[in-house]
């Protein structure tokens, strides 16, 4: 890997080839890191065997760390880190996103199975199912605004991060198609926060009742 | 179906236009994830099956037909769409059966379970659909040799 991030203009164009003298050089991109594997697999492994044997401790784990992370990490990112990215030069922006980009391939998928596989089954055990539950509706609510996301994230971002991925990749990324990709990013980010902040409106409820 | 990356020059690239097989599929994923919220505000009762019948069927429609419009496509980055097409493919499998076991645990069984799992199988063929088609895309739009990871 010799060029760098400088070489990537806005318009899409190659700067030059090769480093310019004093530029950083641009980071080699593993689309999924595969040192995190095994730490997801551990985690799906918990899991599945809080869920199997009905353990409480790991179902209540699982859902509140997963959903606090998951929540917090979305807000965070959209609210907080995605605003002070878009101020960014270009190749400070591609640097960045070619390091966080992929860590969040394993991270994001992983928090949310975590939530969403453990609080059905809170919800199925605690009986806030039920159709005589105070907390019924709220539920409801609840898989409609992940269902919103689920939409956003799977049909979305998650197509359009990989992508943008498999481009800064290449040797010359083409500035013009990260770019378009990266809208959607900023698009839905809105709806995104506020699905999450209806999630902490909702959760909170639920718990309270 | 050639499954190398075509070689494409980068205007004549940027004025093509795909056939709108991520748009389709997507639509498909909204019909399941709606059949799926509706199925779950029953539980632990038996929901009525009719309208997620419908929701699922006409989600496999939104599939086929993206799939046609999938083969009559050229000039995608065939190879970049099977790479990713593949992993991705595993990978909702994965959660696929993550989220069937939950059911079978909760003793879903009988048709509910049939539509349930017909349902996480077209949950697991939309999404990485999407994901490669939509990779494989963008590659597609002019050629380069990648760096090694």
């Amino acid at each position: 890997m010799t060029d760098t991030a400088a070489d990537v203009l806005g318009n899409g164009h190659v700067a030059s080839h090769g480093p310019p003298i004093g530029a950083p050089a641009r980071p080699v991109i593993q689309i999924v890191p595969l040192k995190g594997l095994p730490v997801v697999a551990v985690v799906i492994g918990f899991l599945i065997a809080s869920i199997g044997f009905n353990w409480q401790w790991g179902l209540d784990f699982n859902h509140v760390a997963g959903g606090a992370l998951w929540t917090g990490i979305d807000l965070f990112v959209g609210l907080v880190v995605g605003p002070i990215l878009g101020r960014l030069s270009i190749p400070a922006r591609a640097e960045f996103s070619a390091r966080f980009m992929p860590k969040m391939v394993l991270l994001m998928p992983t928090l949310v199975a975590m939530t969403l596989a453990s609080g059905f089954q809170l919800a199925l055990d605690l009986g806030n199912l039920k159709a005589t539950s105070p907390n019924h509706s709220w539920l409801i609510a609840s898989f409609i605004v992940v269902g919103v996301m689920a939409v956003i994230a799977l049909g979305l971002l998650e197509p359009a991060n990989l992508a943008v991925l498999f481009e800064m990749r290449k040797p010359h990324p083409n500035g013009e198609v990260i770019a378009k990709l990266m809208k959607r990013f900023i698009y839905t980010a809105g709806i995104t926060g506020l699905m999450q902040v209806a999630t902490l409106v909702i959760m909170t409820r639920v718990a309270s009742q | 179906m050639s499954r190398t990356s075509p070689q494409v020059s980068l205007p004549e690239a940027a004025e093509r236009r795909f056939a709108p097989v991520a748009e389709l599929c997507a639509a498909a994923l909204v019909l399941i994830v709606v059949g799926g919220i509706y199925m779950a505000s029953y539980a632990p009762r038996r929901a009525p099956l009719g309208l997620p019948v419908a929701l699922a069927v006409a989600s496999a429609l939104l599939v086929v037909a993206s799939l046609i419009l999938l083969s009559r496509t050229k000039d995608l980055a065939w190879d970049k769409f099977f790479l990713v097409g593949r992993w991705t493919l595993l990978s909702y499998v994965i959660a696929a059966g993550l989220i069937e076991f939950a059911f079978v645990k909760d003793h879903t069984r009988g048709d509910p379970l049939v539509l349930i799992t017909a349902m996480l199988v077209l949950f697991a063929v939309i999404v990485p659909l999407i994901i490669s088609f939509t990779v494989a895309r963008y590659q597609s739009q002019r050629t380069q040799p990648e760096t090694s990871a």
